[in-house]
């Protein structure tokens, strides 16, 4: 039986993202206190390892780095089919950069028995920058293949995926235990179901914290961040904006007009 | 003391033994980058039979150029790769480290980012020299810039996407040195590119569209995206996206404009159903007329566009496209009677 284990971050709701603003005046942030969800494509992650236990069996531990508000999103995994939660919570955690998040993610899967298969969405919606998953390959001593669109060959110790690139893909051959962050092409997450709620009740989320890595706080979060934000600028907005009035139809008219004025049609 | 006189590196990437645009755009500001600390631009080239690539980075800008040539470069492979750039990159040790944004480009660098335990910034759209010398990385971030900086280990590693940086201008009576490095000895491989698979690209290529229109999450859905794509054809316009939009499923994530994805220039650009968002804004670079369509009158995107339309997109936009049609019909009636 394959052992599966998944990174999911909880994210800021991305429907609500946008109102977390730089304050022109204060130069600190606005709105932190956004609910909290699990990352889009970190779901196409869970339902590629959900496939791989339906198809033929498979062991699935949810790791998830963040606050213990996050224990929410764990529960959703869980609901969801996956066997184990573990969050990795700690204030010592707080800040962590793509690397001090992959190391600690290492870390913690490390303390697992046995791995064939680490599963990562290709990127989050809040940080955006596509590194934990690589990141975590080189701590794992792993090879990773990232952009996985397709899972082509999964039998036995070699596995063949699609790695997507500009205006096509690259066939890729690898040996497990190995680390794939997946892009959302790969398939299409389930929803939730009442007897996966009712069954994920018995299930436990188990925290971890510094302390159960048995790491220095030195190597962790914030201290263990090789980046650092420096500075934050508001910007000035840079066009003066004519706003179109009148009714629906008028609106449609004067904005052909405009661009029949400006030589486009 | 070394650390101070160390190069900044570009990590060159070519594809069918032709060198990126992106990396000499790379050239271009790691020059710049370089002459104000006063040290040389170097930049590493792997592939096969490329000598000739080798000379357009000096061309661009370059000072050395470290050439892997050899079949076991051909295309990238990411364990050899690695392990090539990494053991260099810690005998010569540079300062900066600058890697395009392509999807190669987004799996090696934090490849090589982990291996010497340094910091990597993604996907910045512009990067300056602090008074103090240290490389400041810029990326959009909540409605402003966010300034990120590796003030400690080294190199300080960073990722641009292309048309970020001007292509600089190649001249060709510029000289600097080659030097060949060997295909790594030993290394364990258990990650294989077997084949690389290319298709020709659809559609209006949004690169180079003179009329782009992008669409966001104010679709609301696959119906309200498909009004989007009508209004794209009507103006024979390149569709773009926002990751809200790729992250709905309703765009591919080629269609991506920005930060993340692609830089775009047209003569006329239209935001539907998008807040503008700066990781979206950051990517239109240089429009000449710009339009937003979006619901909320207080949305950011109205501080960034000539002309606003406060309205739905889901009901604007087949409103527009009728208008547009009309238009059309008029002006196609005006030059069949002459």
């Amino acid at each position: 039986m394959l052992s599966i284990v998944v990174c999911v971050k909880a994210v800021p709701d991305p429907k609500e993202a946008d109102k977390i603003r730089i304050d022109p005046v204060t130069k600190s942030l606005t709105r932190l206190d956004l609910p909290l969800v699990i990352n889009s494509l970190d779901q196409n992650a869970l339902e590629a390892a959900l496939q791989f236990k339906e198809r033929f069996g498979a062991h699935i531990t949810v790791f998830s780095m963040g606050p213990p508000s996050a224990g929410n999103v764990m529960k959703e995994c869980l609901a969801l089919g996956a066997d184990v939660g573990i969050l990795l919570s700690d204030p010592a955690f707080a800040g962590a950069d793509a690397l001090a998040t992959a190391f600690t993610l290492a870390q913690a899967i490390e303390k697992l028995d046995e791995v064939d298969v680490v599963l990562c969405g290709r990127a989050s919606s809040d940080g955006a920058t596509e590194w934990v998953g690589p990141e975590l390959a080189i701590f794992l001593e792993m090879p990773v293949v990232s952009m996985v669109s397709e899972f082509v060959e999964t039998e036995g110790p070699c596995w063949q995926v699609k790695s997507d690139i500009e205006n096509g893909y690259r066939l890729m051959q690898v040996e497990l235990p190995a680390v794939f962050t997946v892009t959302q092409d790969v398939n299409t997450p389930r929803t939730l179901s009442f007897s996966g709620i009712i069954k994920a009740r018995k299930k436990e989320i188990t925290t971890w914290g510094l302390v159960d890595l048995g790491e220095s706080a030195q190597s962790v979060g914030l201290k263990g961040s090789p980046t650092i934000v420096s500075d934050l600028t508001y910007i000035e907005s840079k066009r003066a904006c004519q706003i179109i009035e009148g009714t629906l139809e008028e609106k449609a008219d004067i904005l052909v007009a405009k661009l029949v004025e400006a030589g486009f049609i | 003391m070394s650390r101070q006189r160390s190069s900044v590196w570009v990590i060159a990437e070519q594809i069918n033994g032709q060198v990126l645009g992106v990396s000499l755009e790379l050239i271009g500001q790691a020059r710049k980058i370089a002459d104000d600390l006063g040290v040389p631009v170097e930049a590493v080239l792997l592939g096969n039979e490329i000598g000739d690539q080798a000379e357009m980075l000096l061309f661009s800008g370059a000072d050395v150029v470290y050439l892997g040539d050899s079949p076991d470069f051909e295309v990238y492979q990411p364990e050899i790769y690695t392990e090539r750039i990494v053991s260099l990159s810690k005998d010569v040790q540079p300062q900066i480290m600058l890697i395009g944004s392509t999807y190669v480009g987004r799996e090696l660098a934090p490849l090589i980012a982990a291996k010497l335990e340094t910091g990597l910034t993604a996907h910045c759209i512009d990067l300056v020299i602090s008074g103090e010398g240290i490389l400041e990385q810029k990326i959009p971030a909540y409605g402003g810039i966010m300034s990120i900086i590796c003030p400690d280990k080294r190199p300080q590693m960073a990722t641009v996407t292309q048309g970020v940086f001007p292509m600089p201008r190649l001249d060709e009576d510029r000289s600097g040195k080659i030097v060949p490095v060997e295909p790594p000895e030993g290394v364990k491989v258990r990650v294989e590119t077997l084949d690389v698979v290319l298709k020709e690209p659809v559609g209006v290529l949004l690169e180079s569209a003179p009329i782009v229109v992008a669409g966001g999450s104010g679709a609301g859905s696959i119906e309200g995206w498909k009004e989007i794509e009508a209004l794209a054809e009507v103006l024979n316009a390149a569709l773009g996206s926002t990751r809200p939009a790729v992250d709905e499923g309703w765009a591919d994530l080629e269609t991506m404009i920005g930060q993340s994805g692609k830089m775009v220039s047209p003569e006329l650009y239209i935001g539907v159903g998008l807040s503008g968002e700066l990781q979206h804004m950051v990517g239109i670079v240089g429009a000449k007329v710009m339009i937003a369509i979006n619901n909320d009158a207080k949305a950011p995107v109205f501080e960034q566009v000539d002309f606003g339309v406060v309205e739905d997109c889901r009901v604007f936009v087949p409103a527009f496209v009728k208008a547009l049609k009309n238009n059309e019909a008029c002006a196609g009636r005006a030059t069949h009677v002459t």
